[in-house]
């Protein structure tokens, strides 16, 4: 950005940033919005919500095959009973990789996203390029992004809409089965649960 | 952007349990605090600002290359909550921009 930590002077009313402090200020004055509670949200999406609680999901299904066909099932059953913030407002589920079937996630439309098992998305999957390709090219795009995938593995590509939102199990790495649980959901990345990487080798 | 830029920051950056920067600049992150209190308070819903960041989202994309600004997320966000503001009479678009061309017209080194 080429604002924000100098010094720079907004001076054009129509710029995003004079007009968000402008909407936040006569909102506030109406008495509609919150400073403080618009501060603890951010602070909430900031620092609560990421991918380290959908990284915990993953691991426990690696580690439990009972935990993993309750994930598959019922997603949002597992996620209330795993008492996760956030997960009122949106439906998850959950597409697992195996070999010869890899799952990546995009938004078409926006960015929805599973913010209760990943946080705010990051900015290249909100970009037009990603949530155009990665549907007419997904082998290419992913090509490009560090994963390169057999050419007889099926790729399927999930589309997230306000109803429902998909996160994707990866595969657990070979040669991990004697670590436990924070030890392997240390493997799992954001991306990986996406569908744009694979789950780290320790 | 370029193709090359869909593969810049996040994905070279190392990687954090927590994720990364969420907001590139304090106001993305007002916009979005903004956004997300006036769900909670039940003004609308996320599903209702959704139909409006789409269209805010499409309007940019249907946009000749040499018309349209360079692409940034959170300033269709922000056009998508003064639409859903203007639709729901919460705040008129006069209104915010009466007060925007007044906040541009401060003297340098105001106070925040």
């Amino acid at each position: 950005m080429s604002s924000g930590t100098d010094h720079h002077h907004e001076t054009d009313p129509r710029s995003p940033e004079v007009r968000t402090e402008a909407l936040e200020d006569l909102l506030v004055e109406k008495g509609i919005v919150d400073r403080a509670r618009v501060e603890a949200l951010i602070e909430r999406f900031e620092n609560d919500l990421g991918p380290m609680v959908g990284a915990r999901l993953v691991a426990k299904a690696w580690l439990s095959p009972e935990f993993r066909r309750r994930l598959l099932d019922d997603a949002d059953e597992v996620v209330a009973a795993e008492d996760i913030q956030g997960a009122e407002i949106e439906h998850i589920e959950i597409k697992a990789n195996e070999p010869g079937v890899h799952n990546v996630v995009v938004c078409t439309l926006c960015s929805c996203y599973p913010w209760a098992l990943l946080g705010l998305p990051p900015n290249w999957y909100k970009s037009p390029e990603y949530r155009a390709r990665v549907v007419r090219e997904p082998r290419k795009v992913l090509d490009e992004m560090g994963l390169s995938l057999d050419a007889d593995t099926e790729v399927r590509v999930w589309d997230s809409s306000s109803e429902t939102r998909f996160l994707v199990l990866p595969e657990q790495p070979e040669g991990t089965d004697h670590l436990d649980l924070e030890e392997l959901a240390h493997l799992v990345s954001r991306d990986s649960m996406i569908g744009v990487a694979r789950a780290q080798k320790p | 952007m370029t193709e090359v830029e869909i593969l810049d920051g996040s994905l070279t950056a190392p990687p954090r349990l927590n994720g990364e920067l969420v907001f590139e600049a304090p106001w993305q992150s007002r916009a979005f605090g903004v956004t997300a209190d006036l769900v909670e308070s039940g003004c609308f819903s996320w599903g209702d600002f959704r139909t409006r960041l789409i269209a805010a989202i499409g309007a940019w994309e249907s946009t000749d290359d040499i018309d349209r600004p360079t692409w940034d997320y959170y300033t269709c966000w922000t056009k998508a909550l003064e639409q859903i503001l203007n639709d729901l009479t919460l705040l008129d678009e006069a209104e915010l921009d009466r007060r925007a061309i007044a906040y541009a017209e401060r003297p340098h080194g105001h106070d925040h």
